[in-house]
């Protein structure tokens, strides 16, 4: 299995459009205590990025607002051309067609099935009744079974999604992402309820399919050594703001002091 | 228990050369619950001065038991003359329509209205009229409902069965909201990140959750329906409501126990089918 | 492994929600509802002049109501609304008392004779299968038309749901203390009291409540066949065809339920 090695540049030509940029962005959840203060970045071509810093720091307010799971208050997410903060509901849908997104908790339909939960990911283009009877096309079924097979979990098709371990709901998360053919892939601490093997197999799992496919990475992650492993840019929160943004070999332990604050907790 | 250890202590003590028993030191372990009692006291209370206030006197209540046991006697054996059970299967036919249809539609209306009603999906405009709806809905007794719809659509089965449907919309969207409220947001929210419509996410994200408990409801909503189609007929909404009324009033007690039983195993029939129901669908 | 790989027999894989028994038996069951449907409407008669002028006698029904004759109120209405919360508190006490006692014949960890649970299942399904309100024309034929035959037919109805309640509760009760007590040498009677009650006691006035607010709206109605309360006020209000009374009562009613509504979350709030 392939892992990108630490310090790889992003490969994209250098005149590659970005996938995703955000400007000036902003999040008060009580006005006056901005969580996130003129948070600028930008996304180009594939490749992982991480995004460390303590619990509270914005982080995953970051990764919500950009598929407007919260709503921003001010700033531009500029996604394949187009400003998510200014999209209506409908074209807002469309656009989180494309982008898939994983999460801590895993948030399967706990009492639907494995290829069920696989096949939300297409719920943005099928129609009602489909869905409703689930007579989903027979190509839709064919790849989720193969995304099935990447990910690991062949036989566990018709299983309930509540009768499985952390690390395969995990694993069929990552599936309904990819499922959805997605131009980025989100990813909200993924690792965070697993344990320490199984966290490096689904970090993995995600480096490698994402690269497979050729598209960016954004990941929340707490544990700054699988970062510095998977991810070929670290970007480090701090009180809001981003105060590194650089490839993996650059982080040295004056930084994570700043981000994290204290040394105790530096080997 | 407690007595056995403070005769131990009493033991130890005296061969020690103490004697060190004393009836205030040695802790109750079941201490008066003054609150519970107290309680008590004010239930009591309150019974002897409401059966007054009402006036339920003893008096009565032995005169009516007296009254009662002759009533059992003309109840006894029942009824089951030929024309008499053709009323009676006329009627409990009707009755069992409108429990079927109001039940049916009723679910049918409560799904949106409930959904509606769910304070994590709908916004708060839409959810407090919905819920207000609701309420309205339950205020009255299916029986005062069904006064209204007879001045309004006549008397018959249809104004008995808008009645039930108003009951059970009432009960069944009220029920569905409240299951809607309880359930994990986390399952929503990863179906909202596929770029899901609405409804879409309603199907795979928020049903499986709630339908079991919903299919519960719908059923103990059928059984009270069939209850209460056998009343609507009182107030002239059809249905085995009026024969019984009309029997009452004719003093044909005995018809009216065969009235009564037929219901009652109705009713019974319907529990079965609907844990059939329910098994099915879980 | 890439996501290119063809299945192994070159042929799509399919996937199907139900097995073709569940399809058999759900379709079946749809079929089943669609016939219910069908036969129930064919045979209740619409008549389409009543539907037409439908939305004009509701019009008319409510101008009818308004003004509402407050005047009323505190002639007949007042002493009717205080009739009907007593007969509703009153009942709810007397029910949950017998169903008490019932419970105890249901509860499976209680009584062990399956007949006598059988027959105390009867008892509660029974009482719950006849209406209130059919009750109350038994009573009011016994007892004479007032309070006295309002409270006893809310009593015995609410004896199925309350008993059954009470039952489940009693099921649930953790069989640890009892062992304790009994191992110790209890009598029955402190198992009762000290095992089971402690256990009980938070549902018993969960119960109690849930029931109680159920049961002012029932006797709201009662009086309309007898049974005093809000209930006969309305019945004479109705028979004069004095809407604007009728109207009065039912606001009152409104009222009330809503009060009781407020009151029983409060007291839920409380106990969980």
């Amino acid at each position: 299995m392939e892992v990108p090695a630490s310090g790889q540049p992003m490969s994209a030509g250098p005149n590659a459009a970005p996938s995703l940029v955000i400007r000036n962005l902003r999040k008060e959840y009580r006005a006056g205590e901005p969580v996130l203060k003129n948070v600028c970045f930008e996304v180009t071509g594939r490749g992982m990025t991480a995004i460390i810093g303590p619990s509270g720091t914005g982080k995953s307010t970051l990764i919500r607002c950009i598929n407007r799971l919260v709503e921003p208050t001010a700033g531009e997410i500029v996604f394949l051309g187009r400003d998510l903060a200014t999209l209506n509901r409908k074209e807002l849908r469309m656009a989180r067609r494309q982008i898939g997104m994983v999460f801590q908790e895993y948030n399967l339909v706990e009492r639907l099935s494995v290829i069920e939960n696989v096949l939300c990911g297409r719920l943005g283009f099928v129609p009602l009744w489909r869905t409703w009877s689930r007579r989903f096309p027979a190509g839709d079924i064919e790849r989720a079974f193969q995304l099935l097979d990447a990910v690991g979990l062949s036989t566990f098709a018709t299983q309930r999604a509540d009768q499985l371990s952390g690390g395969q709901r995990q694993r069929v998360g990552i599936a309904r992402a990819l499922m959805q053919e997605p131009n980025l892939l989100l990813a909200d601490e993924p690792t965070s309820s697993l344990d320490p093997k199984t966290s490096v197999e689904i970090m993995e799992l995600i480096a490698n399919r994402a690269s497979e496919r050729n598209i960016p990475v954004i990941v929340n992650i707490h544990n700054v050594a699988l970062a510095k492993r998977f991810a070929n840019r670290i970007i480090g929160m701090s009180k809001g703001e981003i105060v590194f943004d650089g490839p993996p070999t650059g982080l040295e332990d004056a930084h994570l002091v700043e981000i994290y604050g204290g040394e105790d907790w530096l080997e | 228990m407690a007595a056995r250890i403070g005769w131990n202590d009493m033991i130890q003590g005296i061969s020690q050369g103490k004697a060190r028993v004393s009836s205030h030191r040695r802790r109750d372990a079941f201490p008066p619950n003054w609150p519970m009692r107290l309680g008590l006291v004010a239930l009591a209370t309150y019974v002897i001065y409401a059966t007054t206030v009402i006036d339920l006197s003893w008096s009565r209540f032995v005169i009516g038991l007296d009254q009662g046991a002759r009533f059992i006697a003309r109840m006894l054996p029942p009824n089951m003359a030929g024309d008499k059970l053709d009323l009676l299967f006329n009627g409990m036919l009707e009755s069992l329509q409108i429990a079927i249809i109001a039940t049916i539609v009723g679910v049918v209306l409560s799904l949106p209205l409930g959904l509606a009603a769910a304070r994590n999906l709908s916004p708060w405009p839409l959810a407090w009229m919905a819920r207000t709806l609701v309420v309205l809905f339950r205020t009255f007794h299916p029986v005062i409902v069904a006064i209204l719809f007879v001045k309004a659509v006549g008397f018959g089965a249809l104004a008995g069965m808008l009645a039930l449907v108003v009951a059970s919309v009432g009960f069944l969207a009220k029920l569905f909201a409240e299951a809607t409220e309880e359930m994990s947001m986390k399952q929503v929210e990863g179906v909202r990140a596929t770029g899901a419509s609405f409804l879409s996410l309603v199907v795979m994200a928020v049903v499986p959750q709630v339908m079991s408990r919903f299919i519960g409801f719908s059923a103990y909503q059928l059984d009270s329906n069939l209850r209460n189609s056998a009343l609507v007929g009182l107030v002239g909404g059809g249905g085995i409501g009026a024969t019984l009324f009309t029997a009452f009033q004719r003093f044909d007690y005995d018809f009216v126990l065969t009235i009564v039983l037929s219901v009652i195993a109705v009713i019974m029939v319907g529990e079965i089918l609907s844990g059939w129901m329910r098994r099915l669908f879980q | 492994m890439t996501n290119s790989q063809a299945s192994p027999h070159g042929i799509r894989r399919q996937w199907h929600r139900f097995s073709a028994r569940e399809r058999i038996m759900r379709t079946s069951f749809h079929v089943v509802v669609l016939i219910a449907i069908a036969w129930s409407l064919r045979s209740i008669e619409i008549f389409p002049e009543f539907l037409y002028d439908a939305p004009q006698q509701t019009a008319d029904l409510f101008a009818r109501m308004w003004p509402i004759d407050w005047a009323w109120y505190p002639k007949v209405v007042h002493a009717a609304l205080i009739e009907t919360l007593h007969i509703a508190t009153l009942g709810t006490i007397l029910a949950v008392a017998m169903a008490g006692l019932v419970a105890l014949l249901v509860a499976s960890n209680i009584t062990h004779s399956p007949v006598i649970n059988a027959f105390g299942r009867f008892i509660l399904v029974a009482t719950r299968s006849v209406h209130t309100i059919v009750w109350a024309l038994f009573f009011v034929a016994m007892f004479g038309p007032g309070a006295l035959a309002g409270t006893l037919a809310i009593a015995v109805h609410s004896i199925g749901f309350t008993g059954k309640l009470l039952s489940e509760a009693i099921e649930d009760a953790r069989p640890g203390p009892i062992e304790a007590l009994a191992a110790a040498g209890g009598s029955r009677r402190a198992i009762l009291l000290m095992g089971y009650w402690p256990q009980v006691k938070p549902s018993v006035l969960a119960i109690a409540a849930f029931r109680w607010d159920i049961n002012v709206r029932e006797s709201a109605v009662l009086g309309l066949v007898g049974g005093g309360g809000l209930g006969m006020a309305l019945d004479t209000a109705l028979s004069n065809l004095y809407w604007d009374q009728a109207g009065l009562v039912l606001l009152v009613i409104f009222g009330v339920v809503i009060a009781t509504e407020i009151m029983t979350a409060w007291i839920r709030a409380k106990i969980i």
